[in-house]
């Protein structure tokens, strides 16, 4: 806390007037306060958080807004925290900064549903501090002893009735300390967080105001896109520059490192220019690469012998002395993040600094990859983060920044480099596909007494963080096997790096959502192997009070779980713990003759702390349910000849609104710590809905996207 | 030259005629609003209205959209029911899609005043959204559909 607060101080004198950027378009997403007069000077105790003498209060945000909520999230605890009047709260978007770092992760950076959960007494120690401090100075003001003075709704109360508002002692509190440890409101004491409030950012996005960044516009700024190699491992030949540059609106024709970037007045120009360009490449370093022989590339290291993840008691000799054993194998294939709006940089190299403005995922990662590129310190590289049309994970990615940087260095002008959809599911970092073998043995009681778990998928964090690959063990790539909510005694394991040239990277819930899959569909293969209900069984491997269990009780209770189901239906769960929370789903399905299959309602359930915002838990827990049912119906990346086959939408399936069932959202009640949402509550639905078919059919799905061939029925 | 009417406005601009009217709006006349996702007529991001029909402007030439009568969401005033409905049902997550979507609702809406679910589902199931806002869509057509019927009567 200490350190912290003096970096406030320090903030407080320097980086708060972080030079303002004109934007064409005339939106004011700069953190700082410049156009303001003397006499009006803002109280600013942090760099979150502003209060003007019109009693305006800002509330400054570091974190991506992908639509999750956060830019209404944030300022609610903060608001909450000062006793603000909501009406008078407004959200902008600040430079990157060292403040808006995640404490936890030193980075600055939107993922990991990590928000909230990494800033939650931050953020609350802002908003109390700002509070004592105008407390204080009205007592000053009035000659009396602040612990007389209440503040509430924007203003501080004297005992006598007077009050005066936060903007007329903004310039007072201004002149205060600001306190070590401010005294935090007690949960029941919260008068914002946890109240239905509309989201800050809607009305603009349903006026179509909001300037995403492939909508940025940047006086004397030219267009680029690049060809990139269509396969793995190919390398550029040649191209007709002449045949670009004669495309009405081309101006540029940059040759970048085994890549040709086409600049051009316009975006159509210059997607044009980029076909005129009759690139040829060499050939694939894996020209036969195919769906076919990555499976083969998958079961082969299953054979292997790979590294220890986890290992705990004796698992072989429990298999030898188990009751009963059964063995299963999953698989799950690459995907796409399938993000709407494609990826995209807007970058303007100048002598003395640079200006990035990203929808991006990784501010700290996007200011030292243009820190390195052009040899300006960190300081300088001013990373303006605009709205994100969908993320996921993708946008922490530095392609587009790298290729901006680059040309607009070379070309001495503002360049946003674009990716058509094509290329965006060319060059999109995929969910790793995954394949795993699991045995398990129960006693007679029907217990799980061991559990051995053999995983095959490639490593993100080989490439993004290689520090944290330790002994062979990728951890994202074994999250929730470890950490599974059961409390077996005896468990093992093992995981086999895949290593092939299809890159891959973060996704929406990352390992939890590939290995909830194999794990929660195989407690269900168990629990009917055992002949006990898939609940009780699950319930049973849990300890007592513990999350976990609340939440899949709290589930099982909402959705009716002992309830007869409706007619031609059948139920399946599924439940998982991570990023600090736990989360359940029910699914209620049916299956026609042909193999057809109806979700007809889903219904989930989350235990994520504190429910800071209940209304975005619930529009985040109903965006899990439809992208988790779009994983398991259809998401599946082809490759054909070295390369990336699947080119565009009408070849990449996304779940679309008459697939989408009845969904519930129930929120577990308590005021623990905030803990992750936008996570947790994907990777549980897949499995809840392959567990249902396998009650409806007794046909067990064990492989995505669902192979629907398996169901119907022969004769 | 083409000329074209953009919410009630006639704007010239010097693009060549195949053009795509998405890149137009967007590019030539800063209409941002009309957004690129797809290009190939499979998403519904790029909607607008042409002569109050939804259509998809990545694949209608600039030519072919000369004469006619094009709205984007900012050519709807504030208070269209449309825009009323999405932000009282909390609609958009990134927000991304909708403009395109709530241009087709409004076509659809003005075809079907008092939509059943299903026709709903049917309209609507040619659009993408990829962060899943498909339960609020549903119940803000049904409050637009609700409230044009009673400004209406």
């Amino acid at each position: 806390m200490k350190s912290e607060m003096t970096r406030r101080t320090f903030l407080q004198q320097s980086s708060l007037v972080i030079a303002a950027a004109t934007f064409s378009n005339s939106i004011s997403l700069f953190n700082a306060s410049l156009a303001r007069g003397a006499s009006s000077l803002p109280f600013k105790p942090h760099a979150f958080l502003e209060i003007s003498t019109d009693d305006t209060v800002t509330v400054w945000v570091g974190q991506t807004n992908l639509g999750q909520g956060t830019h209404t999230g944030i300022p609610m605890i903060i608001a909450d925290e000062l006793d603000a009047d909501w009406e008078t709260v407004q959200v902008k978007m600040a430079l990157a900064a060292e403040p808006f770092k995640s404490p936890v992760w030193h980075a600055q950076a939107t993922g990991g549903s990590s928000s909230i959960r990494h800033r939650w007494d931050l953020l609350r120690k802002v908003g109390a501090a700002a509070r004592q401090m105008l407390v204080e100075a009205a007592a000053g003001k009035w000659g009396i002893d602040g612990k007389k003075c209440v503040a509430r709704e924007g203003k501080v109360l004297h005992p006598d009735g007077r009050s005066l508002t936060y903007g007329q002692l903004a310039q007072a509190a201004a002149k205060r300390p600001v306190p070590e440890n401010p005294t935090l409101k007690a949960p029941k004491e919260y008068r914002i967080i946890g109240t239905p409030r509309k989201r800050l950012d809607i009305p603009e996005k349903v006026m179509g105001k909001t300037v995403f960044g492939m909508d940025f516009n940047v006086p004397g700024m030219c267009i680029a896109v690049v060809a990139r190699p269509p396969r793995y491992g190919a390398s550029l030949q040649s191209y007709d520059e002449k045949a670009a540059l004669a495309v009405k609106g081309v101006v540029n024709v940059v040759p970048l490192e085994g890549r040709v970037a086409v600049c051009a007045e316009t975006t159509y120009a210059a997607i044009k220019g980029r076909e005129a360009l009759d690139v040829r490449w060499s050939g694939a370093s894996h020209p036969d690469l195919d769906d076919d022989a990555i499976d083969a590339v998958f079961k082969a290291h299953l054979e292997k012998s790979g590294a220890v993840a986890e290992k705990r008691g004796d698992t072989a000799k429990a298999l030898a002395n188990a009751d009963k054993t059964l063995a299963q194998s999953y698989k799950l294939p690459y995907i796409s993040h399938a993000q709407v709006e494609p990826i995209n940089c807007t970058a303007h190299v100048e002598k003395t600094r640079c200006r990035i403005w990203m929808p991006t995922q990784g501010q700290t990662a996007t200011q030292s990859t243009t820190a390195k590129l052009t040899g300006l310190p960190v300081e300088k590289v001013e990373v303006m983060t605009l709205p994100a049309g969908g993320g996921f994970g993708l946008r922490g990615e530095q392609d587009a920044v790298v290729d901006s940087v680059l040309l607009s260095k070379s070309l001495n002008r503002p360049v946003k480099v674009i990716w058509t959809r094509e290329d965006d599911f060319a060059n999109d970092r995929f969910r790793p596909a995954s394949q795993c073998n699991i045995k398990a043995g129960l006693d007679k009681d029907g217990k799980v007494i061991a559990w051995s778990h053999k995983v095959a998928a490639p490593s993100v964090m080989s490439r993004l963080m290689p520090q944290a690959v330790q002994n062979g063990i990728d951890p994202d790539a074994v999250h929730g096997l470890g950490d599974m909510p059961y409390a077996f005694t005896n468990l093992n394991v093992n995981y086999a790096m895949v290593d092939l040239p299809i890159t891959v990277g973060w996704w929406r819930s990352v390992g939890y959502s590939v290995n909830a899959f194999a794990v929660e569909s195989f407690m269900d293969e168990l629990a009917h192997a055992a002949g006990k209900d898939p609940v009780a069984f699950r319930l049973a491997h849990m300890e007592k009070g513990s999350r976990a269990h609340g939440v899949l009780s709290l589930a099982a209770e909402k959705g009716g779980w002992n309830l007869p189901v409706p007619e031609g239906r059948a139920r399946g769960v599924a439940v998982t713990a991570c990023f600090e929370s736990f989360a359940a789903h029910m699914a209620e399905v049916s299956v026609g003759e042909k193999g057809s299959i109806r979700v007809h309602r889903i219904v989930c359930a989350i235990d994520c702390g504190t429910a800071v915002y209940p209304d975005a838990i619930r529009a985040q827990a109903e965006s899990g349910v439809i992208m988790g049912l779009s994983t398991a119906f259809y998401e599946k990346i082809r490759f054909s000849d070295g390369g990336v086959k699947t080119a565009n939408y009408d070849e990449y399936r996304v779940l679309t609104i008459s697939e989408v069932p009845e969904i519930e959202v129930y929120i577990a009640e308590n005021d623990l710590k905030a803990g992750g949402v936008g996570e947790p509550v994907f990777p549980s639905v897949a499995p809840a809905v392959a567990n249902a078919i396998f009650k409806a059919t007794g046909v067990r799905l064990r492989e995505l996207p669902f192979r629907r061939e398996l169901l119907v029925k022969s004769g | 030259m083409v000329t074209l009417t953009v919410n009630g406005e006639k704007k010239q601009v010097d693009v060549s005629p195949e053009t795509p009217l998405l890149w137009v709006l967007r590019d030539n006349l800063g209409f941002t609003s009309v957004k690129y996702t797809c290009g190939i007529a499979e998403c519904g991001m790029c909607t607008v209205l042409i002569n109050g029909e939804a259509q998809r402007s990545c694949v209608v030439s600039v030519k072919d959209a000369e004469g006619s009568d094009i709205t984007t969401i900012e050519g709807l005033p504030d208070d269209h029911p449309v825009k009323v409905a999405w932000i009282e049902k909390q609609v958009p997550q990134c927000g991304y899609c909708q403009p395109g979507i709530m241009l087709q609702t409004v076509d659809f809406l003005s075809r079907v005043p008092n939509p059943s679910e299903a026709q709903i589902a049917e309209a609507m199931d040619n659009v993408i959204c990829r962060c899943g806002s498909h339960p609020r869509m549903k119940k803000a057509i049904r409050l637009a559909a609700e409230m044009t019927a009673k400004q209406g009567g």
